[in-house]
């Protein structure tokens, strides 16, 4: 049940786009963020859903993959369409009912509002999707390489970042042996009001929380046998190296972003 | 307390392309009283076999009749089927959570919703049977070592008076002493209160010493069943399939394939002594 969350989680392929450099990938998902708030009209997003598109089809990952981790956000999703539909005011009413009254800018501003945010976190997951952590991670250290200038912990804050990721999976495991470990003795945590199912959460959170303590004081030990002493000096296994297919890319990224900007100026 | 598995399949994420099948039509019967060993490599299904004998995990296919009633059957009550089949999980000390040993123990009975003697009665009983003294019932769980928390941890179970106990490598990451501790422990609670007992290893010399039957598992499927003797009598159908016999039924096999006149099927060391006595005696 806890697993079946896949928004985010890395999902194997062998794609261009699995195959792309994560600085490329990072790069990317930024400009196309930033690219939905480039226009005011729904013309908009027909570059912006032709390019996401093209890119889930070059990356293989199946169409229905994607949907199921959108699962996650409907509550969210919901949320802006109803506080969209009933509070905006507009000139144009559309229905009304005693105090509820609804506008036909309010319904545009609403679905205006869920297209943007589907695209934001589909175009966001894409990259978790088609990137593993560790490379990932690496990305983002070169990427904020030049903040080491200013004595920014870069490295470790990667490092960080990578063994954060690391250890989700380990960590959802781990929570579903203790949930079925204290099941076994009897522990309900399916029947009672809030409070009684919030306390219900402690004998599965006290053991989770010190597993993971142990594990990171193992891990931290497993560091230091090896000499880890962070980024100084550290050379790397696989280290990041532009290809052509990468150049090719920011090419097609830069072009896309000037299609934007084009119409969010001319279409209104 | 039967329980019976009646052509039963699980598969982990039904449905999707992930599938996996981790019981391939299982029928089994363990009968009450029993002290059975279930063993099989790591993969072979083992584990998710147990969960399935308290409800834990559901068959894809096929049923589970304990006491002749399914259990998933409509109305039934899975927490009254897990007070009755105890399971301690592997690495049982890492459920541990209460801040001293006698409120961890009391966590099963109190879901039990028995009366407050009752719960202090069985929680004292259970630490005592399982060899934790007066002295330390106050302390936090956290502060024992590794092989006391394990068994404050299978008091937990015990004090639900299960009438099946399941162990999952009870003896994982224990040294020799421990393991011995935990194995005779385990014998003595079966022999005196006569539940049934469930354990699973997959190591022979533990097994061999103390079941009266033996499960042999691989690949999801139930390969091998019956007394320890005719079970290792197999040696080489184990071997295939990854699973060490005892060593002395290993030796005893090979001296038998040398043509010496030796039985194969000893399975204790004191077994294979005697014979090979026996059998020096006839020689000279």
């Amino acid at each position: 049940m806890i697993r079946d969350i896949t928004i985010g989680q890395y999902y194997p392929e062998n794609s261009i786009i699995h195959r792309l450099d994560p600085r490329v990938k990072l790069a990317g998902t930024l400009v196309f963020l930033v690219s939905l708030f480039l226009f005011k009209s729904f013309w908009g997003y027909i570059p912006a859903v032709i390019f996401l598109f093209t890119c889930i089809h070059l990356s293989k990952v199946p169409f229905k993959h994607i949907v199921k981790g959108l699962k996650a956000v409907v509550v969210l999703l919901s949320f802006t369409l109803l506080a969209n539909i009933f509070f905006t005011k507009g000139t144009d009413l559309v229905f009304s009912w005693k105090f509820i009254k609804i506008y036909r800018e309010g319904l545009e501003m609403a679905g205006f509002m869920a297209i943007r945010l589907t695209l934001l976190i589909t175009g966001s997951s894409l990259m978790t999707y088609t990137t593993t952590p560790t490379k990932l991670t690496d990305g983002l250290e070169r990427a904020f390489a030049p903040l080491k200038l200013f004595k920014a912990p870069v490295h470790e804050v990667a490092t960080m970042m990578s063994i954060a990721l690391r250890f989700i999976p380990v960590l959802l495991e781990e929570t579903d042996k203790i949930m079925k470990a204290q099941q076994a003795r009897g522990a309900d945590f399916e029947e009672g009001g809030l409070i009684k199912r919030a306390k219900a959460m402690i004998p599965i959170l006290i053991p989770l929380f010190i597993s993971a303590f142990r594990r990171a004081g193992d891990l931290a030990m497993a560091m230091e046998v090896r000499c880890y002493h962070g980024g100084e000096g550290r050379t790397k296994m696989k280290p990041l190296k532009y290809k052509l297919r990468d150049l090719i890319a920011y090419l097609i990224l830069a072009a896309y972003l000037a299609v934007v900007i084009f119409i969010g100026k001319k279409l209104h | 307390m039967s329980i019976i598995f009646d052509h039963v399949t699980h598969k982990y994420e039904a449905g999707t392309t992930m599938e996996k099948p981790a019981l391939k039509d299982i029928n089994l019967v363990i009968n009450d009283g029993e002290f059975i060993g279930l063993i099989g490599h790591t993969g072979s299904g083992k584990s998710t076999l147990i969960q399935h004998m308290n409800g834990l995990l559901k068959p894809t296919e096929g049923t589970v009749y304990v006491d002749g009633e399914d259990i998933c059957g409509k109305g039934y009550s899975l927490k009254s089927l897990r007070s009755r089949v105890g399971l301690v999980f592997q690495y049982p000390e890492h459920q541990l959570f209460e801040s001293s040993v006698l409120l961890d123990v009391e966590f099963g009975p109190k879901n039990m919703g028995l009366t407050q003697l009752e719960i202090q009665y069985r929680a004292f009983e259970a630490l005592k049977s399982v060899g934790i003294g007066d002295d330390l019932i106050d302390a936090s769980p956290f502060e024992l070592s590794g092989g006391q928390k394990r068994r404050v941890a299978i008091a937990g179970v015990l004090a639900m008076k299960p009438k099946v106990l399941i162990l999952d490598e009870p003896t994982a990451g224990l040294d020799p002493a421990g393991r011995d501790e935990i194995l005779g422990l385990i014998r003595r609670i079966h022999e005196e209160s006569g539940i049934t007992v469930i354990l699973v290893s997959h190591s022979m010399e533990d097994v061999a010493n103390y079941v009266d039957r033996i499960i042999v598992m691989n690949d999801a499927k139930v390969v091998l069943e019956g007394p320890p003797k005719t079970v290792f009598a197999n040696c080489d159908a184990l071997e295939s399939i990854g699973l060490s016999v005892p060593q002395v039924t290993r030796i005893s096999a090979d001296l038998k394939n040398l043509g010496l006149p030796v039985r194969p099927d000893s399975i204790t060391i004191e077994e294979a002594a005697d014979e090979l006595a026996a059998l020096y005696k006839r020689l000279h």
